[in-house]
């Protein structure tokens, strides 16, 4: 067991090493659904959107402010898949392709949907 | 005030109750009055106090109208066992000497002193400054002591997975859950879906609006009739007051 455990560690070291020679991952290629102008500068959005949208969201949740810019509704309602309406199911779509790139599990739509308001309000989507 | 002169002064409130139990809504009176919207980027008014007032009387047994547009507007699956979420639920009481039977909807009470905010430990119950209490789901972790806290029996905990997002309200499983006063309506000046279902029923059982308001309709209301707050002795200070008990 023990010797295993020295090959999978011997192991990681290669891999670690090898890691910055061999661009190993590519950069994942999203599908942005409708799209359009950001609501802030999309290098700040990709680097800050989660800070942001915290804020915004406890000061929504416990203080009533509404109508921030920064809201997830507001993230799904212009990037959700013109395919399948949403921004998961795919590597492609929006929220999925990128935390899955990152590493990070988004736990976000265990309760908040990942569909369009419009799609909700069964209105066609745009 | 001391203690017997309140308790006496609840004992006419209920007799009130009773005395007045046929007087109805007149017909053309406003179910519920906004001043407006509240506009981007304001936040909750601490001088709004949000409450209903229930007219027992004017609740029709068997009908279920609030309780399905609750469920429609929140997502909830309407299903009744142990494990379901139910945010407001149709009572059918009578009383034992005189066989006098009511029916009335119940749901949070939206307390002013509400026993499940004292006892979170995380801050997740929380009373917003216009009164009503909900339960911020980024902070529950799901221990259920404010179920246990609770008098009326108002909170849920959702026991599996959401998949039908298709709700106004975000739900996820491992948090508690209870009416919200429809907060995502009344931040847009709309009355609570259980309130428009009554009406649109034609049976102006609900009246919604600001206390704190003395035009408001509901507190005109409350200032010419006799109404109960359940539990009164509990001094929670709820924020639904009820006429015909
Ligand atoms: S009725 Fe129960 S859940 Fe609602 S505020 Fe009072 S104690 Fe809290
Ligand atoms: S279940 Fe959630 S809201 Fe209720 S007391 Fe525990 S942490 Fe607070």
């Amino acid at each position: 067991m023990q010797s295993g455990w020295t090959m999978i560690g011997r192991m990681a070291l290669l891999l670690a090493l090898a890691g910055p020679l061999a661009a190993a991952v590519s950069e994942p290629v999203l599908d942005i659904g409708q799209g359009g102008k950001c609501v802030d500068d999309p290098k700040f959005m990709r680097l800050n959107h989660m800070k942001l949208m915290r804020h915004q969201r406890d000061e929504t949740v416990r203080q009533g402010i509404r109508g921030g810019k920064y809201s997830l509704a507001g993230c799904v309602d212009c990037h959700a898949s013109k395919k399948n309406h949403s921004v998961l199911g795919t590597d492609q779509n929006f929220c999925q392709g990128c935390h899955v790139y990152a590493a990070v599990k988004i736990d976000c739509f265990e309760c908040h949907s990942s569909e369009p308001r419009r799609a909700l309000a069964g209105e066609p989507p745009k | 005030m001391s203690c017997n002169h309140d308790q006496q002064r609840r004992q006419f409130l209920s007799r009130g109750a009773a005395l007045t139990a046929a007087v109805s809504i007149a017909p053309g009176l406003m179910l519920y009055d906004f001043a407006r919207a509240r506009p981007p980027g304001e936040a909750a008014n601490p001088a709004v106090r949000w409450g209903m007032l229930i007219d027992t009387t004017q609740c029709e047994s068997g009908c279920d109208a609030c309780v399905s547009a609750c469920n429609k507007e929140n997502g909830l699956s309407g299903r009744t066992l142990p494990t379901d979420s139910q945010w407001i639920r149709k009572l059918e009481l009578q009383q034992e000497d005189t066989g006098r039977k009511i029916s009335m909807p119940m749901m949070c009470q939206h307390c002013a002193e509400p026993p499940c905010v004292d006892v979170c430990p995380t801050g997740a119950s929380f009373k917003r400054a216009d009164g009503i209490v909900l339960v911020d789901k980024h902070r529950c972790i799901g221990c259920r002591y404010c179920m246990m806290a609770c008098p009326y029996k108002a909170r849920s905990f959702v026991h599996e997975p959401v998949t039908d997002h298709s709700g106004a309200t975000p739900r996820g499983q491992g948090t508690v859950e209870s009416c919200t006063l429809c907060v995502h309506r009344v931040d847009q000046g709309v009355a609570p879906a259980c309130v428009e279902a009554c009406a649109r029923e034609g049976h102006q059982a609900i009246l919604f609006g600001n206390l704190n308001d003395p035009k408001s309709a509901i507190a005109q209301r409350i200032r010419s009739v006799a109404s109960v707050k359940l539990r009164a002795d509990l001094n929670l200070d709820p924020g639904i007051s009820f006429v015909g008990i």
